[in-house]
């Protein structure tokens, strides 16, 4: 008898995993890309390794920044997956984007976009 | 990334097998390498080095740079007997993000009211385990001192090779203990993997104080999976 079942972390979470969320979304015949967070340095809101998922139409899932970068991830993302090249995207306050997609909490990251598929 | 390659990382993912997906920044190129897996030089070494920490990274290797990026399974803390020390472990092993269960048969020990929040199991070991089964991410810390609960559930966690064993219990008691799992056919090199008398020697004076022990001791033999020395001394 199980007493008692809260969320479990140790089951994927298909409806929040971004990655699960990108095979759900290839399956339905969506274009997609996967942006990853490959490098941090100083505060940076969210880990090496986080994923932002997104589709042509710009929907999107997950995170690389605290909200303060993925707009312009999502648009980088619509060119990739138009092209197939994969891009490689720094964020920074030394951006001089600084002002429109910086990281107010003053770290910097590096961004991999790539085409699923 | 190729299609296949994602949905072979997901389904690697959900069966909690430890995995990483290494990626060439230069021309976008990845493959997924499994924790058993043998690649040499840097990147082994960063590979490695990945699993035993859980952080991903950039690494130069080959002339070339790797992002690798892990995904182990979140470790899993099976506790054996809803017991004044679980009460204390269980708040403690979700703080530092172990993923917490509770199995203790005796159902006036394993209610809500003593454990709210915790998945909670009063059924015996043997019966909760054989449904959920355990594997080398689950620590599992044995702690009703009453061989019928204990014994069934270190068995299982010996055979399922976890990462961590631990029983609570004297130096006498945990030697009638090793005499019973020698009797079920155990080695001598298996029942060595059980932490007993079981934490962390902090001189550990009342249940709260030794539930740090415990997860201390278990948190070591996480970081120190694969080292040959292990984080930390034993025997508390």
């Amino acid at each position: 008898m199980t007493v008692q079942e809260p969320d479990s972390p140790s089951v994927l979470d298909e409806t929040r995993d971004p990655l699960m969320i990108a095979e759900a979304w290839m399956r339905d015949g969506r274009d997609v890309a996967i942006a990853t967070v490959v490098e941090t340095w100083g505060s940076a809101p969210r880990p090496i390794g986080s994923h932002l998922v997104i589709d042509a139409e710009g929907n999107f899932h997950g995170s690389v920044s605290g909200g303060c970068v993925e707009g312009a991830v999502i648009a980088e993302a619509v060119d990739v997956i138009d092209n197939g090249k994969p891009r490689m995207l720094e964020f920074g306050v030394a951006d001089e984007t600084a002002w429109q997609v910086g990281l107010s909490c003053g770290g910097k990251i590096k961004v991999f976009v790539e085409r699923l598929g | 990334m190729d299609p296949h390659l994602l949905k072979k990382l997901n389904a690697e993912r959900a069966a909690r097998r430890a995995v990483a997906l290494v990626t060439d920044l230069g021309d976008g190129r990845d493959r997924i390498v499994h924790e058993a897996d043998q690649v040499a030089g840097a990147l082994g070494e960063a590979l490695a080095k990945a699993f035993r920490s859980g952080k991903s990274t950039t690494v130069e290797a080959e002339g070339r740079t790797f992002f690798i990026n892990v995904h182990v399974p979140p470790a899993r803390l099976v506790v054996i007997g809803a017991v004044h020390i679980s009460q204390a472990l269980a708040p403690m092993a979700k703080v530092a993000g172990y993923d917490i269960e509770i199995i203790d048969p005796r159902t006036a020990f394993a209610t809500p009211d003593r454990f709210p929040d915790v998945t909670l199991h009063a059924d015996w070991p043997q019966d909760v385990l054989g449904k959920q089964p355990l594997d080398s991410y689950t620590a599992v810390a044995a702690l009703t001192h009453d061989p019928k609960i204990d014994d069934p559930a270190l068995e299982v966690a010996l055979r399922a090779d976890c990462f961590y064993i631990g029983a609570l219990g004297s130096r006498k008691t945990h030697g009638r203990r090793v005499e019973r799992l020698t009797a079920a056919g155990f080695t001598q090199q298996q029942i060595e993997r059980i932490h007993a008398p079981i934490g962390l020697d902090i001189g550990a004076a009342n249940p709260a104080e030794i539930a740090v022990a415990v997860l201390a001791q278990v948190i070591g033999a996480m970081r120190s999976r694969g080292l040959e020395r292990a984080v930390g001394d034993e025997a508390a």
